[in-house]
């Protein structure tokens, strides 16, 4: 197996083809299972119904119910029996169906799956990645919509991956399953359908390596998961007015790639950190801190940092689109950073 | 005035002439061990050499020595707060318990579980949990693992009837019923959650809840190792011939405090309560009556078990008092695998 030196998929020399992210993702998990049978799916509705979002159909007719397991509403129960059977030799992959339900399943996550390997001094393991979902905008109102992956990123033990493209998000699931540690895989569920280049080779994404999805000099905007896109429409904004914007995305924020960051902080001097997490407390929060601890004289501005209002989501369509950052924010934040009005 | 279930009708069970004398023996030398081992964490506290607390098994040793009895060193069991009896029932060494207990380096997690989190998995021991239900699922999920790597296993989850709160138990055990996963809980019901006795905080029947998923479930006398083995050694041939849970509710009493720091008790229970059950309800002075009565065993051998328990009890504490605390440099190791 391996890893391609640069992320872009355009790099490979075999072909590539266009799928959507719901495909990337199913394709990782089915050349995952079809390569190790110690791989298994569980959760509800993930069987024949392939999950509400239908990111895994057809997986069951290749694998059996025994390997596509349709567990009763219960998060807490089939996370705690997934952490079970990942200490004794399997390795599950439990789909929670919205991100919002994981704080049905946090004492078997933050209490259990993340502390079994460091309590037990090492000798046990919990080789576990639960995939859930993040994103507001689907006018589904508050228990359907949040972005709640700052929680578990708080938590050490757990890793926390946050694709923004089908090929991040196959090659870091792919990543994750391979992985002896419990990974939280967030994907935003307002991009299961949108497309990407995906190579037809098989390749991997080591975790804790950023991706400069844009390069620009003037500023870098740090930009995770869903904001990824706003981040590059707001530097297609921020273009035609002569400002040259970079866009960090982490892909993973545990473990956190730190570096290339930094890295991009410096060449800029200006950093905005976008995320659709609530703001308070958050992974904008984080990763600012981060910036102003350990590249403060290179800045040329404060840190700034948007994320979700901090509000439960509202439903009706004119309130929620209030509460996620926009293209439009983001790069009027960018210009006053820059001097501009 | 809690109840005190009578002496079971184990005498007639035709499966203890199945049992050898040695197996007996065994048991009864386990159940001692299991006892001296926690008066002696009890005087490591009350002497101010254990840091923090821990929750003692005394009166309980039927259950975990009868349980483990009936498993096979491959069967996994998960434990509890107050697990140090399931740990030692499933093969653990004394040693390094009491190093565990004292957060020393050669303790079974390095000193970085301590009393509640004893984890062994080279005698099956998924771990000791602090949270109360917590390791319901991982047992389950142990079960299930074994179903599908097509192994004979069995997972066994023991914890108090305070866990009959968790909702997380009703959510694995519909899962067991429903996929015959081969999975034994066990409930022992000490009639108190911490100080609170356990019928003002639960309804109804408990063994209806089993019931309610299709579990098959009985009530045992916890305070008796033949009846606990012989139900477990059932439960234990229905899992492995694939006939699904079993939910095994023992009744027992834990003579001491809900912790070793639980001294006067006087405000939610009576010493002549605790006085009865010592007395009259005894797991080792049940057994060993019945060995005797059975010329099983005779005082002196029942004596030269407690003398190698004393010795080997007065060897693990030593080793634990002189082994080195961890080195600095394990406090980030093993945060990820
Ligand atoms: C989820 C959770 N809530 C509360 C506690 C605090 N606590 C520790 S032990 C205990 C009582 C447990 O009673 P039971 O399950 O009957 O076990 P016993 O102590 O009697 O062995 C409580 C409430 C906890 N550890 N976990």
């Amino acid at each position: 197996m391996s890893t391609p030196k640069t992320s872009t998929p355009s790099a490979l020399e075999k072909g590539t083809r266009e799928i959507t992210m719901a495909q990337a993702i199913r394709e990782a998990l089915a050349e995952e299972m079809r390569r190790d049978t110690r791989v298994f799916i569980i959760g509800e509705d993930v069987a024949e119904a392939g999950t509400p979002f239908k990111v895994l159909s057809g997986l069951v007719e290749e694998f059996g119910k025994e390997r596509v397991i349709d567990a009763p509403i219960s998060e807490a129960g089939f996370t705690g029996i997934a952490i079970g059977a990942a200490m004794t030799g399997m390795r599950p992959v439990v789909d929670i169906m919205f991100g919002d339900f994981i704080t049905l399943a946090m004492d078997q996550i933050a209490n259990q799956a993340a502390k079994v390997h460091y309590m037990s001094g090492g000798k046990l393991k919990v080789p576990l990645v639960i995939r859930t979902t993040l994103g507001a905008t689907r006018r589904s109102a508050a228990q359907h919509s949040q972005s709640l992956h700052a929680w578990v990123s708080h938590i050490p033990g757990l890793k926390v991956v946050l694709p923004s493209t089908p090929y991040d998000a196959k090659g870091l699931l792919k990543t994750a399953i391979r992985d002896d540690n419990p990974v939280v895989f967030f994907e935003d569920k307002m991009m299961y359908q949108v497309k990407g280049e995906v190579p037809e080779e098989e390749y991997t994404i080591p975790f804790g390596v950023a991706d400069v999805k844009r390069e620009g000099k003037d500023i870098t905007i740090v930009a995770t998961s869903s904001m990824v896109q706003v981040a590059l429409a707001a530097a297609d904004l921020l273009a035609e007015e002569g400002i040259s914007a970079e866009v960090v995305d982490p892909r993973t924020i545990v473990p956190l790639d730190k570096q290339t960051i930094l890295a991009s902080v410096k060449k800029t001097g200006r950093a905005l950190v976008v995320d659709e997490g609530y703001q308070r407390f958050g992974v904008t929060a984080e990763i600012a801190a981060i910036i102003a601890e350990e590249a403060f004289y290179d800045l040329d501005a404060p840190v700034k940092r948007i994320g979700a209002m901090d509000v439960p989501v509202p439903f009706s369509p004119v309130l929620e689109d209030l509460t996620v950052p926009t293209p439009e924010k983001v790069a009027q934040v960018a210009r006053e950073l820059c001097g501009r009005r | 005035m809690s109840q005190m279930i009578l002496p079971s009708q184990v005498e007639q069970a035709p499966e203890l002439a199945e049992v050898s004398h040695d197996e007996w023996l065994r048991m009864y030398e386990l159940m001692v061990k299991i006892r001296a081992f926690e008066e002696q964490v009890n005087e490591l506290y009350l002497s101010g050499k254990m840091p923090g607390l821990a929750h003692l098994y005394i009166g309980q040793e039927a259950i975990a020595v009868g349980v483990c009895q009936a498993l096979r060193p491959d069967d996994y069991i998960t434990s509890t707060h107050r697990g140090h009896g399931h740990c030692l029932a499933k093969g653990a060494s004394v040693d390094r318990m009491f190093a565990e207990l004292l957060g020393k380096a050669p303790g079974y997690c390095h000193g970085k579980g301590g009393s509640m989190h004893i984890a062994d998995p080279d005698s099956g021991n998924l771990g000791a949990n602090a949270i109360v239900g917590g390791s319901t699922g991982i047992a389950t999920g142990a079960a299930l693992s074994a179903k599908m790597r097509g192994t004979d296993q069995v997972a066994v989850c023991f914890f108090g009837e305070g866990a009959l709160g968790q909702g997380i138990l009703y959510e694995v055990m519909n899962m067991a019923s429903l996929w015959k996963l081969p999975v034994i809980y066990v409930c022992e019901n000490n009639q108190y959650t911490e100080y609170t006795p356990y019928r003002e905080v639960l309804a109804g029947d408990i063994l209806a809840r089993p019931r309610a998923f299709g579990i098959h479930a009985e009530e045992v006398d916890g305070q008796d190792v033949r009846a606990v083995y012989v139900a477990s050694r059932r439960a234990v041939a229905r899992a492995r011939g694939g006939e699904g849970p079993s939910f095994l509710l023992c009744t027992t009493y834990r003579y001491l405090g809900h912790h070793v720091g639980d001294i006067d008790r006087s405000y939610y229970r009576s010493k002549e309560e605790e006085q009865r059950w010592r007395s009259e309800r005894d797991p080792l002075k049940i057994l060993a009556g019945w060995l005797m009565r059975q010329k099983i065993a005779d005082a002196q051998i029942l004596e030269e078990i407690n003398q190698r328990v004393r010795e080997e009890i007065a060897a693990g504490v030593q080793f634990a008092l002189e082994a080195p605390y961890p080195d600095p440099n394990e406090v980030d190791q093993h945060v990820y695998a």
